[in-house]
């Protein structure tokens, strides 16, 4: 908010008052609420921890591709060698370098994670505000639609679904994902925005003239945004399970390469009767190490918003 | 100006709303311009409720509320009508967005209301508001919620209320999260605002209060008008048994609290032992010129006990 050039006007008026009438001091405690969240944000070992190891995968899957020439699906070496200064981490049964495959494979993860988890909480918070801020009929029709959706069995619907229509990409992927996916986080936000709209300050803003849809943007929803930031966290990580899972029994992209579609391809070649390790450790690891980092920043962030679960 | 017609207001209760709870039922009176009315009745009277049914926060079940001969259910921009008609509510700490810096309470009104209007010249505005409430605009702008006391916080609101030119205010225990000092500055604004001509709907639980400000006085119980009529006559010839334990039990200054029982069913129920020719209103007995008292009820009254 502090974008908002009236704000920073105000804020920047106010400071200059408070250093002139009391001394700097006074400025600390203007900005207090913000530097307190980033203070304990940056002594919070699980945030901190979390966020490195996600960083250093998004990096990998944004920089590495671009320093190697050949594609993912290329027979570029010998068959199922180890991994090797060449090969860092080996290749397939058919000559394919696994290190391609990993660093493309991380795009692919991050994107579903990213459409899939995105588009599950852009639905997930139009229902759950809407429904919570009508209440009545409204929330009536949306919670039985929240509920059915709910109890689909999701991954079943997914099957069906991915083996129903021929073409299948990640962003297909992502979507079917992002449609099934939403349910609880709808029923959260719904539980939230019910506690919140009854308060003075969204009647005060009623007062003021200010549409319906404007107060739960501006009014509601930044007293929960640690609520819905950790949601999308939570969002973000079932959509890269649920795509690994998908590709895993062999409804991924077609085209193309996912950590999930690695697990895939070893498991069909037989890599672990083989002894080929490093075809599956590798996409295994990956998956295990983003969605478990993601997890742990979660409760990290938990306990910077709330005072309560602060480890002393 | 304000005119409330057989207001009702009833909750659906139990597990699958079986059962009904009337807060508010069959409340007529008016606001007029210039004149302070004050609704005072003890917690879950319904006069909260009444005060957000005005402000259109609560749709009322029954009955009409009117401003200006129209039914305000009926106005279809909330904006015309908040234009004229603003609330300040009882507990300031959560009127205010805790996320946000208090004086954007103003911001919103520019918004909404004045979106043309020039930067400093709404400053300007917002200052002199702010010095009609007896605050130092720099103590105030820029602040956080939390870093300003709770008086502060609710002069400001009805700093903000002010901004727009309304015609009436309905004050929800202003006065009951401030100190003494202040007390009387907000009073006294109270009283300025009067004279400007504006509506005052002054809900209170404070007797002394509603008797210190208000031109005319309602008594709720239980949602139910007991007793309303000007001021002096409603608190200088109480009717009401309950108006009566109202005062008693109001402390006073110089004398120590003593048992005192009051005296149950010996008096005469102000309804159904009305002289012979008192007008009657729906429910009110009309003992006064203006003063109408309702039954005194079941309890002490008992022609109410056969027909409940």
């Amino acid at each position: 908010m502090t974008a908002e050039p009236p704000e920073s006007v105000a804020e920047s008026v106010a400071e200059s008052a408070a250093v002139t009438a009391a001394g700097s001091a006074a400025v600390v405690t203007v900005r207090a609420p913000r530097r307190e969240a980033l203070y304990f944000a940056l002594r919070n070992g699980k945030l901190v921890a979390g966020l490195v190891v996600v960083l250093v995968f998004l990096l990998a899957a944004l920089l590495v591709p671009l320093t190697i020439d050949y594609g993912p699906n290329d027979y570029v070496g010998p068959a199922a060698s180890a991994p090797s200064g060449e090969y860092w981490f080996g290749t397939t049964t058919f000559g394919q370098d696994v290190f391609a495959q990993f660093a493309y494979g991380l795009r692919a993860t991050f994107l579903v994670g990213l459409l899939g988890g995105g588009l599950a909480a852009v639905i997930g918070m139009a229902v759950g505000f809407t429904a919570g801020y009508r209440g009545g009929l409204v929330d009536e029709i949306l919670n039985m639609i929240t509920n059915i959706v709910l109890v689909l069995p999701a991954l079943v619907v997914l099957l069906i679904v991915n083996a129903y229509l021929g073409v299948r990409s990640v962003g297909v992927q992502a979507l079917f994902i992002g449609l099934t996916s939403w349910p609880w986080a709808a029923r959260a936000i719904r539980a939230q925005t019910f506690s919140l709209r009854s308060r003075d300050f969204v009647d005060l803003a009623r007062l003021s003239g200010v549409r319906t849809p404007k107060i739960i943007v501006r009014e509601i929803a930044p007293n929960m945004s640690s609520y819905l930031f950790m949601t999308f966290i939570l969002l973000f990580g079932g959509s890269i399970l649920i795509a690994a899972s998908l590709d895993f029994i062999g409804l991924g992209p077609t085209q193309g390469v996912s950590l999930g579609l690695m697990l895939n391809n070893a498991a069909r070649w037989s890599a672990l009767h083989l002894g080929m390790w490093w075809w599956f450790i590798p996409p295994g690891a990956g998956i295990t190490a983003i969605v478990g980092a993601l997890y742990v920043m979660n409760v990290g962030l938990d306990e910077v918003f709330n005072p309560k679960l602060r480890e002393m | 100006m304000l005119r409330l017609d057989g207001v009702s207001k009833i909750y659906r209760v139990g597990a699958f709303g079986g059962r009904e709870l009337r807060a508010v039922s069959g409340v007529s009176f008016d606001v007029n311009p210039g004149e302070v009315v004050s609704l005072i009745g003890e917690s879950g009277s319904g006069k909260s409720t009444l005060g957000r049914m005005v402000l259109r926060l609560t749709p009322a079940s029954e009955g009409t509320i009117t401003f200006d001969g129209t039914d305000v259910s009926a106005i279809r921009s909330r904006k015309a009508y908040y234009r004229q008609v603003q609330g300040v509510f009882q507990d300031p700490f959560s009127c205010y967005n805790p996320v946000f810096k208090a004086d954007r309470v103003f911001a919103m009104i520019k918004q909404e209301y004045f979106p043309e209007m020039g930067r400093a010249e709404w400053r300007d505005r917002v200052e002199s508001s702010l010095d009609g409430v007896r605050l130092d605009p720099g103590q105030v702008l820029g602040k956080y919620p939390h870093q300003l006391s709770g008086g502060q916080l609710q002069r400001m609101l009805i700093a903000r209320a002010l901004m727009l030119d309304i015609r009436l205010l309905v004050a929800d225990e202003i006065i009951s999260m401030l100190d003494a000092s202040t007390r009387i500055d907000v009073l006294n604004l109270l009283g300025d605002l009067r004279a400007r001509g504006l509506g005052i709907l002054f809900v209170t639980h404070d007797l002394s209060l509603g008797n210190y400000v208000s031109d005319r006085t309602v008594v709720l119980r239980r949602g139910r008008i007991a007793e309303m009529g000007p001021t002096d006559r409603v608190f200088g010839n109480p009717l009401h048994p309950y108006t009566r334990t109202l005062l008693d039990s109001v402390p006073r200054l110089h004398t120590k609290w003593a048992d005192e029982e009051p005296a149950a069913g010996q008096t005469p129920c102000p309804f159904h032992d009305r002289a012979p020719d008192t007008p009657v209103r729906s429910d009110l007995a009309e003992a006064e010129k203006e003063h109408y008292v309702a039954c005194a009820g079941s309890g002490a009254c008992p022609a109410a006990k056969e027909t409940a």
